[in-house]
């Protein structure tokens, strides 16, 4: 009966996704643009829940539980997403480009990494669990990814008193250069303006590509380059890594035993090293085939992306969007949140703007809405709706496994999803992006910035979980005194 | 809901988790392993299906034996024999 009403659901739910994209492609076909989006995230969305795909999760239960299943399975899904993006980068079909360099990359990974373990998932992770019907990842997602980010992004006031100097200068010094250049005047006015205009902008942004080309990249530096350098080499390293602190120790010790067993001296050999590598990589084969599925559709994601914008002869789905005259939607340079791949983050913080303007906040006068990103209606947001299509294709995922399961959360749950969407969200916007933007599309593309801010996920991630794990040997401790 | 840890027989338990999301089940489950004597049994219950890849993985890692383990109306049972 329950499997009955689970698979109704599914089917609802996809029909009314079909529904929704024959309506947009019947209004106008540009919007196929937009249907692109939701069909990707969909697929996403299906994927990350079958293969309990959670970048969290990678960290967490590797320093929480010892268990390596996610930290395999990205290390998988990035391999292959970095062969796809060499190949795609090769034929000039990649709408990638890289985030610009430096400390702030680690800072903000590791504010995200804490946040991710409190909320109980990435921001991709977040979003197919309240596929799933977790209520306490709806909170994070509210408000922490859409209303604490789009706050963020717009606080001025005594919070531009602690830009340092320089990059108010350099900031300003921007804004006359872009005004002098193209007559628009970029609108300074919070510190994260100050932020972005005085000191991100002016920082390097390169792929191993571009460096080791001296600029002019061919297929054999962004495979070598961006693919086995960036990606490869250190996945590579890093499974050999997690099996020798995590895992090596309980495989080889029944290894032994099974010698033993068998009359055999106990000496392991380098093939039995191989043989372990091999039995933690496909410990959990759906997480490790969604690995392979995840990195491979990212790619296409790309590729179809790119091939979109050669059809329409757009780079930017704003300029669509003032074709069909909605340039009130754009921003003042007529783009919106558009990033050709896989992305969370920026477009909950424009859900959390267009919230708080209808309760009269402006939020156009910032950097990240006013001039970069603009302010798209809803259903008009593109991005919106590959992070709506992840909700719905896990939703279906979930529903078609009976594994749906409405949740409300206790006090405690809301405390955490508050403070942990708060942070997620507060991580991710100095860099630019989240777990998916700011590390997994990065460190596949050759952009080493990926690196950078996986590491500070992982620091952060290991300062979560050693509150969580205090917080819970209390909790049990209490439990089990009587015992 | 809150954590709630009983004890039903002898050597015997039961850990309920639902309503927690990750990675409570999982630590949780960890937790009162720990503290559990070899061969104590636990049934463990929780709502958050990726809990329990990581519980599974982590049982097999630690030697403990998964002795059952059912879906029903979305709750997930593992009953583990401490090894």
């Amino acid at each position: 009966m329950e499997e009955k009403r689970n698979a109704m659901w599914a089917y609802i739910i996809t029909g009314a996704m079909l529904l929704i994209s024959l309506l947009y492609w019947s209004v106008d076909t540009y919007y196929m643009y937009l249907v692109v989006y939701i069909w990707f995230g969909f697929a996403y969305g299906m994927m990350l829940q079958y293969g309990r795909f959670c970048f969290a999760s990678a960290s967490r239960d590797l320093f929480a539980a010892g268990v390596p299943r996610m930290a395999v399975g990205i290390m998988v899904a990035l391999i292959f997403f970095s062969l796809v993006q060499a190949i795609l980068e090769t034929i000039n079909m990649s709408t990638f480009h890289p985030a610009p360099f430096g400390i702030h990359m680690l800072i903000s990974g590791a504010v995200f990494g804490v946040g991710m373990v409190l909320a109980g998932g990435c921001a991709s992770g977040s979003l197919y669990k309240v596929g799933e019907g977790n209520m306490t990842s709806l909170l994070a997602v509210i408000f922490g990814l859409c209303l604490g980010q789009a706050i963020f992004v717009d606080l001025g006031g005594i919070f531009n008193n602690l830009m340092p100097q320089s990059w108010v200068d350099k900031a300003m010094q921007t804004q006359a250069g872009i005004l002098a250049g193209s007559g628009i005047k970029i609108p300074i006015n919070s510190w994260f303006d100050y932020y972005l205009v005085g000191y991100v902008w002016h920082q390097p942004s390169f792929t191993i590509a571009k460096l080791i080309s001296g600029g002019h990249p061919t297929a054999f530096h962004f495979f070598v380059g961006n693919a086995l350098i960036n990606s490869i080499i250190p996945a590579v390293i890093l499974v050999c890594v997690i099996y020798y602190f995590y895992t090596r120790k309980v495989f080889i010790k029944r290894k032994k035993k099974a010698l033993q067993k068998e009359g055999k001296e106990p000496v392991t050999t380098l093939g039995h090293e191989l043989e372990g590598l091999w039995s933690m990589i496909t410990a959990s084969k759906r997480t490790s085939y969604m690995g392979i599925l995840v990195g491979i559709t990212a790619g296409l994601h790309i590729l179809t992306m790119a091939g979109m914008q050669k059809k329409f002869g757009v780079t930017n789905f704003g300029h669509l969007l003032t074709r069909m005259g909605h340039a009130s939607d754009t921003s003042l340079k007529g783009t919106v949140f558009d990033p050709g791949y896989w992305y969370i983050t920026s477009q909950e913080g424009q859900v959390g703007a267009w919230v708080l303007e209808k309760f009269g906040w402006n939020m156009h006068d910032n950097m990240f809405f006013g001039y970069v990103n603009g302010l798209p209606e809803l259903w008009r947001n593109p991005a919106l709706w590959m992070s709506l299509g992840i909700i719905f294709g896990a939703m279906v995922m979930a529903r078609l496994n009976n594994e749906f399961k409405f949740k409300l959360p206790s006090m405690e749950l809301i405390v955490w999803a508050l403070s942990g969407g708060l942070l997620m969200g507060f991580g991710s916007r100095p860099s630019l992006g989240c777990n998916i933007g700011g590390f997994f599309i990065r460190a596949a593309g050759g952009d080493p910035n990926g690196w950078v801010y996986g590491t500070g996920m992982v620091i952060g991630a290991f300062i979560g979980v050693s509150f969580l794990s205090w917080w819970t040997e209390r909790k049990m401790a209490q439990e089990m005194e009587d015992f | 809901m809150a954590v709630q840890f009983d004890k039903i027989g002898d050597n015997e338990y039961h850990l309920d988790i639902c309503g927690y999301t990750c990675p409570h089940p999982q630590m949780y489950t960890k937790k009162s392993l720990e503290k559990m004597a070899e061969g104590d049994i636990v049934t463990v219950v929780f709502d958050n299906p990726s809990s329990k890849e990581t519980i599974v993985q982590m049982c097999e890692q630690a030697g403990h034996d998964i002795l059952e383990q059912n879906t029903e109306g979305g709750k997930i049972r593992l009953k583990i024999e401490k090894g």
